[in-house]
Order: structure tokens, then sequence, then C-alpha cells
């Protein structure tokens, strides 16, 4: 009893606690209403189902208005150093909340086309924003393992959603096995680093591993973390799931994937590797530098060979990892901000592309091939440009905002004198440039397979037309996204 | 230091030994009439040896699924209820706060069916 008693938090600490229970109320209020969505769709039928898509959209507009409302620069450590709140970390959610909002907005009309309108889909979208919000609030290993599974299970199951089709099993089983293996792997590094500096808090790690940044257990933990994290981003040689798990998983689902959790996982990625481990940057910095050359190569060059458009944008999203990870790998404020106005802007766009994919889909019609594509432009002109624009940003064309993001990183990495690094860049960028053309070429100048209109959702096409006109205002205006993300760096 | 290891030493010699000398007593006490159902290997109501692609139901797994979810509350509850009068409220707040959390759970499987065999 007196054994168990030491370790049990006093009453002043219980006090701090709930002093301190304010800082996570967007969690919180995330927390209640996803358990409020999942109570509430029980006493809906098919036809009363729209409730829960309303509850959803809403829960996620109050969450912008709250993160908003309290937005601080200031950093506050809260719960025994297993929690942060800053600035860095409000907007990233901010930006969850905007990007899965206009994933449910696009994937309604599809879903129903596909008798796949269901309140999970809903409930398990909420509680995988609950496990981005905790990882980009992770202060401690626990809570980023904690968020990290509450993200990834949710993804497994709604890519699982479709349980009738064979391909959307198959895509499930895989990147349930092949995630579970990455968590592991990451698992067995935070228990090296442990091992090696006594504790699981970010900040007190860095401390501890500045003192000896030679110490081989370190590195060893630090390779295996790695690993992990480079897997849950998507990046070479831990890519081989994304293609799969794009082209598998209803478009619906793979929107989601393509989308929210990369911005949770580069918040995971900066608080490892410059909140914990920032002693180690010559390490991890070579280590960086292979995947991202590596991630560029083989994402820009097989993208090449796809002729369907999910598994396209899959090895379109490896090439742009490879961009994320060289801002990080600079291992300087500069490159940080670059990756992160990189990984928003990425977000933005890839909801754009596979926005289109269900805008052009319609009941038993997936819309996934290249060739579906052809002469959009003689269907559907507004559409057709509103696909160009997501097209010329993603290679990185001026004057749309992808351009900035690239020029950025590429900014950032030359002033830490990584000259070749950014010339390997934009080469293999010119390379990738050839698919996202193709595209715009088979749009505007082939003849069209077919010619029967369109039926978009109105606001699907509404939404559509405003991501794509973000693309290119914010293009004009890069300092509108830049601004905010320097603030808060 | 090594010496507070001594405990252990002894739980895994006398729990080794015991483990040997129930086996050894079976052997030499009790009673040998085997036949042919005794002897064959038994596995939980299947054939032993055939195609392990067969279909077999799927409610057993979710019965079970759904046993380990609520029986692991146990696994908290137990320490929870030892030192509950030295956590105080704030404990108890918490606790309540974990099983709210089952609660919405359990009602969302029996509001689904889940406890429903046929």
């Amino acid at each position: 009893m007196e054994f168990i008693a030491a370790y049990l938090p006093s009453a002043m600490m219980n006090d701090q606690t709930i002093s301190q229970l304010p800082l996570a109320l967007p969690e919180i209020v995330m927390l209640c209403m996803a358990s409020i969505v999942l109570i509430v769709d029980l006493f809906l039928n098919d036809k009363t189902r729209g409730g829960t898509y309303i509850l959803s959209q809403f829960t996620l507009l109050a969450l912008v208005v709250i993160t908003v409302m309290s937005f601080t620069q200031q950093k506050s450590i809260a719960f025994h150093g297993t929690f942060v709140r800053d600035g860095m970390g409000d907007l990233l959610k901010i930006f969850v909340y905007i990007v899965t909002f206009t994933v449910f907005l696009y994937s309604k009309s599809y879903l129903k086309a596909r008798d796949m309108f269901k309140g999970e889909y809903y409930v398990l979208g909420l509680f995988a924003v609950l496990g981005m919000m905790v990882m980009i609030s992770a202060q401690s290993f626990l809570t980023i393992y904690l968020g990290l599974e509450l993200l990834s299970l949710c993804m497994y199951a709604l890519v699982a959603l479709q349980r009738d089709s064979i391909i959307a099993s198959e895509s499930a089983m895989k990147y349930f096995v092949l995630g579970a293996i990455a968590s592991g792997m990451l698992l067995y590094g935070m228990s090296m680093i442990y091992g090696a500096t006594g504790s699981l808090e970010l900040a007190t790690i860095n401390a501890e591993v500045m003192k000896n940044t030679d110490n081989i257990v370190l590195i060893f933990g630090l390779v295996f973390v790695l690993v992990g994290v480079a897997f849950k981003l998507g990046a070479v040689p831990f890519h081989m799931w994304l293609p799969d798990v794009y082209q598998g998983s209803p478009t619906a689902v793979a929107i989601f994937i393509g989308s929210a959790p990369k911005i949770a996982a580069f918040a995971m990625t900066m608080r490892l590797l410059v909140d914990g481990l920032h002693g180690l940057h010559v390490q991890w910095q070579d280590m960086l530098i292979i995947m991202a050359v590596a991630s560029l190569a083989i994402g820009n060059i097989v993208a090449i060979a796809q002729t369907n458009i999910k598994r396209m944008l899959a090895y379109s999203t490896i090439s742009h990892v490879g961009f994320i990870m060289l801002g990080i790998m600079t291992a300087e404020k500069g490159g940080y901000t670059a990756s992160m106005f990189y990984t928003i802007v990425y977000t933005l766009m890839a909801l754009g592309a596979f926005g289109m994919i269900m805008y052009m889909s319609r009941m038993g019609f997936e819309s996934d091939k290249l060739d579906d594509f052809r002469g959009l432009n003689q269907r559907s002109p507004w559409f057709a440009f509103i696909m160009l624009i997501f097209m010329f940003s993603m290679a990185g064309v001026p004057p749309f905002v992808g351009f900035w993001a690239k020029l950025s990183i590429l900014k950032a990495v030359v002033a830490v004198d990584m000259t070749w690094l950014a010339v390997t860049a934009v080469v293999f960028s010119i390379i990738g440039a050839f698919y996202y053309l193709r595209i715009i070429k088979l749009m505007y100048f082939d003849t069209p397979q077919e010619t029967s209109a369109i039926e978009g959702a109105s606001d699907l096409r509404v939404m559509l037309s405003l991501n794509g006109i973000a693309i290119l205002g914010l293009g004009l205006y890069p300092e509108l996204i830049m601004g905010l993300v320097i603030s808060v760096m | 230091m090594l010496s507070n290891y001594l405990p252990v030493l002894i739980f895994l010699i006398v729990g080794g030994g015991i483990g040997a000398v129930m086996i050894i007593a079976g052997f030499v006490l009790a009673p040998h009439k085997p036949d042919s159902e005794k002897t064959s290997p038994y596995e939980c109501g299947f054939e032993a040896f055939e195609d392990s692609r067969m279909k077999f139901d799927v409610r057993y797994y979710l019965v079970a699924i759904l046993f380990i979810l609520f029986d692991l509350e146990i696994a908290f509850l137990f320490p929870w209820a030892v030192v509950l009068d030295k956590i105080g409220y704030f404990g108890f707040w918490a606790m309540v706060i974990f099983l709210g959390i089952l609660v919405v759970g359990f009602i969302y499987e029996w509001k689904k069916g889940a406890l429903e065999w046929e």
C-alpha cells in the first residue's frame, strides 16, 4: 500500500491538473461531441441521417470558433508535461478542422450514391480528428503514441467501411498490418530513447540528449522513431502502403487519408525531431536527406506510369512528402516554417484533386481513371479550369500557391548551403510536372469518351470552386498563410 | 542492489517447483486408462486436422471482442478501488468520466444489436 501511495499524485498536483483543463478545451469538446454524434446517430434512420452530417459539420465549425477565440502564441505545457498548447498547434488544428469539414462536404453525395451514408463514417472521422488533435498537442511519447493510434485505428476502420468490396478489404488489411509494424517500430525506438534518457517528456529528453549526443543507444532509438514517422508520412522506402490504400479505399476515405492526417504527421515529426531530439540533428539530417531524395525520385518517376488517378495522386503525395522532409531537414526555423506552409498548402491542393474525382463520379461510376478526364473542357469548362488550377499548383507553376510552397522550401535549403539538394529537388519537380500537365492535356486537347452532363451536388460545386479560387488567391497573396505560419513558429 | 531480486529468484524456484511436482504427481498417481477418444488431439469443438479455410460464425469474435473491451475495465477498477480513499474526489470523477465513455460504447453496441445472438 505504501508502495502505491508513493506514486499517487498529491492533492496539489490534482488541483493543478484541474486548473489546466481549459487548455484542452478543444479536445474535450471534440470528445463530447463525437460521443453525442455516436448516440444521436443511433436514433436516426436512413431518412433523417442528414442530422448526423449536420451535427458533425456543426462540431467542426464550433471547434474552429473555439480555437480561434482561445488562440495563443504563448507556449503552455500542462498535465505533468504531457500536453502542450502553442501557436503552431492551434494553427495546425484550425486547418485540420477546415480540411475535415471540406472532406465531409465533398463526400456527402458520393457516400449517398454508394449506400455508405452511415453515421459510422462521421463518428470515425471525428474520432480521427480527435487523434490528430492529441498528436498535434503531444509533448510526451505517451501522448504522441495515444493520438497516433486513435487516428490510425479510425483510419483502418474507415478504409474497410465498404466491407463487401474485395479491393477495399485488401487495402484495409495491408494498411493495418503495415501500420501496426510501423507503430511497433516507433514504440521500440521510443523505448530505446526512454532507456537512454530516463524520461518520456520531450523537453526533458531534449535536455538529456544535449548532454551526450554520441550515445549509440540514442541514435539506435532515433532510427526506429524515424522509421515510424516516415511510414506515417509515407516517405520512401516506407511508402508501399500509400498507392494501394489510396486506390483501394472509397474516394471519400482516400480524400480524408490524403489530407488532414498529413498535417498531424507533420506536427508529430516536429514534436519528435525538433522538440525532443534536436540534439541529434546532425544524425537525423543525413537520414532525412536520403529519404527526401528517394521520395522525390520514386514519387515523381513512378507517378508517370500510372493510369489510375488515385494511384497517381498517391505517388504525387510521396513526392510532396519529400519536399516537406527537405524543409525539416534544414534543422533551422526557416525550414520548419517552409515545411509547415508546404504541408498546409499541400492538403488544400489534395482536397481539390480528390474533390474533382468525387465531383465527376456518379452511381456505379468511380471516375478514377486518367481517361475519365478526357475532354472535360467540353463537358464542363469551369471545372476543367478548376482542375487546371490544382494541377498547375501541384506542379509548382506560378502564380498558384504550390509555387510559393516549393520556392520557400528551396530557399530554406539553399540558406543552409545545400544547393545541390535544392537542384535535385527542382530536377525531380520538372520530371513530375509531366504527369500533372498530362491531365491538363487530356482535359483540353482530347475528345471526351462520353458526353453526358456531370451531375455534381450543388454544395460540392460551390465548395470545389471556392477551393480552386483559394489556391489561385493564395498564390497571388501567399503572405496570407505565410504570415500566419511565420507568426506562430 | 542484487539482493532486491532475491524474492524474484525464490518465486521462480517455488513456482517452477510446484509446476514440476504437479505434473510428476499426475504421472505417478493418476489412473491410466487410455482409449482412442481420450488420446486424440482436442481443439475447441473443431476437427483437429482439416482445411483451415473453412467458414465459421463471426459472431463468436464479436462476443469475444466485446467481452475483452468490458473485461479490461476491471483491470482499472480494482487498483482504483484499493486507493480510492487516497485519491479523493479527483480520482473518483476521473473514473466516472472513464466509465461514462464506456457507457457510450455500451449504448452503441446494445442499440446496434451486437448483444443479440439471432
